[in-house]
């Protein structure tokens, strides 16, 4: 009953996205508008049905329905219900399942946020999001069939994947990302929209900025989160690998950063129009790669579910979008045509302009070195990998001129610089230098020495640009300090969300350049009472014992953390052995402080409890890492809250009228203040 | 000598530059899967290059010193076996006839230098043969309250 009537939403979802298309075809040949309007009730149709399809798989999985075939494939009797519930995303054909309700989720509230708008660029905005999720939709009736029948049917399953029951991580990890990655496909249909409407004006990036920001948020939050999860589980002491599949989350978040920059100087110049009509068909299109090297089963990784030929599917749908793309945009580029200029090397533009270069020399690096072994198996025959070294060496200098660029693109101002701008980096620069001596007499190497540097400046100026606005308004309208914090930012949300941003990924920085070129790392093996000493830490190894959970086996050896004489801690690093599984899922423990993490990996040990074997890690400053995470996830939050001009319209401003110059004549404190909240609001 | 053509030469100087860089980085950090019987057959250039060797535990063959940290075992593809000797512990329920890959150089001596071992499994998990239960690995350490 429950896989009739999951099967059939699918079926009934495939039906109404492909009348849909048709009809949106239809209604902007023939102009009507009754027509155009049954490709909203489309939209909304999908959204209906694929949430009664999830609904359904999550009940099968609750109840343990083994007719079902993706519930015989990840089920079990010993599965607790929470784990139960999340399986929908533990294998191939539920996370098509999910993927396809977030999918329509996102096609039905982009119809009805934009009900009442009767262009043709919303009419083929949300004939493209239905194209999406046809595609999607016919995945899961055909070649990625959840509710596939059991015949006859079994007794008990297997569970799910044990990595995915050990750590609550993976109940966030999955859905954060796929916001991300589904919702990219939503400025991709407005970029489609504007194109085949030939609406090529600013209107489509200011719809789509916020849909922008929040893909990128949730993305930003799945690949953080995933990171954590990789270093609280997988006991290696890192959190990133250069991993095809953590390639493939990053490659469209590197676009989509480039695009968050470069649509900015689209409003404020009218350049780059054909990049960023570029850079956002990148982005959906690393999407669906980044589904296709996930789910295809091409590539082996942590992250890689078998699949059958379900990559030929990803593949023939990426090459159609691309060409497709290609061509419109080939056709559409009149339309595209540069209208303004810059006025000197020294703006804020050029900044991002070098930003956008570095971020696509960055995306370009990483999809090689992801894609070549693909490519030399596929050519030549031959297995290959490419090692880390190259990822690291090719990117580091890249990441490092970023936290550069950070530093001075909110020091410079659009436009013309003055000498007030270039005095103001004063401060910053004695910062970077401060940070650089200090590094160097902890022993960093070149790159970190220039990441410390470089992190320094740059939370300087981000954090001077907050503290001078706050202090302006306190001066001016007498404002306690907390409240003209506040102020500031709420009368200019998209800026200070920005510099917020800013100030998570450089205090990640910190963490990832510390924690890489300051790791102590010892592996050591240990009897019954005694210690080994890391770093300021003195591990004693008291006792190792088993004990069986419900769904596992869990061995534990129980450690005394020691800090000088003082006990400061007990850790019980773990290997859990789940039933199905011959291999036991590690789980480090960690202590988390703000300077330094402890971290202990159980590797080995004897069965008769006579010694264990430990990796015993001291990585500094590692918490930062997660912490910058949240906070570029608050950042995007406050951006969001900006929302753009009343009517939707931007035009660029004429060339040589800088509105900081504005800022300048009024000279006062509160003149200041004034002009800065205007500042958002095109001339 | 315009604007346009200047910007247009500076955008291919950089290009080239960066494709240069790009493709000598990849050539450097290439490591190839091979299997004992294809390094061996390398000859010469079998020696002092980083590789992923990958085969099956020899029976037997392991040589655990948990106190050294000192691992030796024999890695076999059916045909050639060589010596495989890591520093470090060995992953979690690394056994006999277990498909491993290690990562690492093979030396003048005739001894693979391994800086990781990794078990090969795929992702999907299946359940264990009949009559195997992983629970008789890790029983023994159940003690009696």
């Amino acid at each position: 009953m429950i896989r009739l009537i999951g099967y059939s939403a699918t079926l009934f979802s495939l039906a109404a996205a492909v009348y849909g298309v048709i009809a949106a075809i239809w209604g902007v040949r023939s102009k009507r508008q009754d027509i155009l309007a049954s490709v909203r009730a489309a939209a909304y149709a999908t959204f209906g049905l694929m949430l009664v399809a999830n609904l359904a798989m999550v009940y099968a999985l609750v109840t343990k329905d083994f007719s079902i075939s993706y519930v015989a494939q990840v089920g079990s009797h010993a599965t607790p219900f929470g784990i139960a519930v999340i399986s929908l995303w533990s294998a191939l054909e539920g996370s098509i399942l999910f993927w396809g309700l977030v999918l329509a989720f996102c096609a039905a509230a982009v119809a009805w946020l934009h009900r009442d708008e009767r262009s043709d660029m919303f009419a083929v905005t949300n004939g493209v999001m239905l194209v999406v999720g046809a595609f999607f939709y016919m995945l899961m009736v055909g070649p990625a069939n959840p509710f596939g029948a059991v015949f006859p049917v079994p007794m008990d399953g297997p569970g799910p994947n044990p990595l995915l029951q050990n750590h609550w991580l993976m109940a966030v990890h999955p859905p954060l990302l796929y916001l991300g990655y589904v919702g990219m496909t939503v400025p991709f249909a407005f970029a489609i929209g504007a194109l085949m409407s030939r609406q090529t004006d600013e209107r489509w990036l200011w719809l789509t900025r916020r849909w922008t920001l929040m893909a990128w948020a949730f993305l930003t939050a799945g690949i953080v989160s995933g990171m954590w999860w990789s270093y609280e589980v997988l006991g290696w002491g890192g959190y990133w690998a250069w991993d095809p599949v953590e390639n493939a989350s990053l490659l469209p978040w590197l676009t989509a950063t480039a695009f968050i920059h470069s649509a900015m100087v689209q409003e404020r110049r009218g350049m780059l129009k054909t990049w960023n009509v570029t850079l956002i068909i990148a982005t959906f299109l690393l999407t669906i790669l980044g589904t296709f090297l996930t789910r295809s089963g091409i590539l082996t990784s942590v992250h890689a579910f078998a699949g059958g030929d379900i990559g030929y599917y990803f593949l023939i749908f990426m090459g159609i979008m691309l060409l497709g793309s290609l061509a419109l945009l080939a056709g559409r580029s009149e339309e595209l045509r540069t209208t303004g200029s810059l006025d000197s090397p020294a703006s804020r533009e050029t900044v991002f302009l070098l930003n956008n270069m570095i971020l696509a020399a960055f995306t370009f690096t990483v999809l090689l070195g992801t894609l070549f072994p693909l490519v030399a198996e596929a050519a030549r025959g031959v297995r290959v990998t490419v090692g880390e070294p190259f990822f690291n060496r090719m990117t580091l200098p890249l990441a490092v001129t970023l936290l550069f660029l950070m530093g001075v693109g909110p020091a410079l101002p659009w436009g013309r610089p003055s000498a007030k701008h270039y005095r103001k980096l004063i401060l910053p620069a004695s910062v970077a230098a401060i940070s650089a001596l200090v590094a160097v007499l902890l022993g960093a190497g070149l790159m970190a020495t220039l990441g410390f540097a470089f992190a320094g400046f740059a939370i300087t100026t981000n954090a001077a640009e907050f503290l001078l606005g706050a202090g302006a308004r306190r001066r001016a309208l007498g404002e306690s300090p907390l409240v003209a914090l506040s102020r500031l930012v709420k009368a200019n949300p998209r800026r200070f969300g920005g510099y917020t941003a800013h100030l998570g990924i450089l205090v990640m920085a910190l963490g990832i350049v510390a924690s890489s070129e300051f790791t102590l790392d010892h592996e050591v093996t240990l009897g019954p009472r005694e210690t080994a000493t890391v770093g300021a830490y003195t591990v004693r190894f008291d006792d190792i014992w088993g004990r069986q959970e419900p769904h596992r086996f869990v061995v534990a050896a129980e450690l005394a953390v020691f800090m000088g004489d003082r006990r400061v801690a007990t850790l019980e690093p773990r290997l859990n052995y789940y039933e199905m599984s011959d291999q036991p899922i590690t789980t480090p423990a960690v202590r988390s402080r703000a300077h330094e993490d402890l971290y202990i990996t159980l590797l080995a040990f004897e069965r008769d409890g006579s010694s264990t074997t430990l990796r015993v890690m001291v990585e500094p400053l590692l918490v930062w890492i997660w912490i910058g995470g949240i906070i570029m996830f608050v950042g995007a939050g406050i951006a969001f809250t900006y929302r753009g001009p009343k009517d939707g319209k931007s035009k660029p401003r004429a060339p040589g009228v800088p509105v900081k110059g504005k800022v300048a004549q009024a000279g006062q404190a509160a003149g200041r203040v004034r002009a800065a909240d205007k500042e958002e609001v095109p001339a | 000598m315009n604007k346009r053509f200047i910007g247009v030469f500076g955008t291919v100087l950089v290009l080239t530059g960066f494709g240069y860089l790009i493709w000598g980085g990849l050539g450097g950090s290439l490591v190839y899967f091979v299997t004992p019987t294809e390094l061996l057959a390398r000859g010469e250039a079998a020696y002092e290059t980083p590789v992923r060797l990958a085969g099956n535990v020899v029976p037997g063959s392991v040589n655990w010193n948990a106190r050294e940290l000192d691992l030796r075992f024999h890695l076999s593809d059916g045909e050639t076996d060589i010596e495989v000797w890591s520093k470090g512990a060995p992953p979690a329920m690394f056994q006999d006839t277990m498909g491993v890959v290690v990562e690492g150089r093979y030396n003048r001596a005739g001894i693979f230098e391994s800086s990781s071992v990794m078990v090969r499994h795929s992702n999907e998990y299946k359940a264990p043969p009949e009559g195997h239960r992983p629970a008789d690995t890790y029983e023994a350490l159940i003690r009696e309250e």
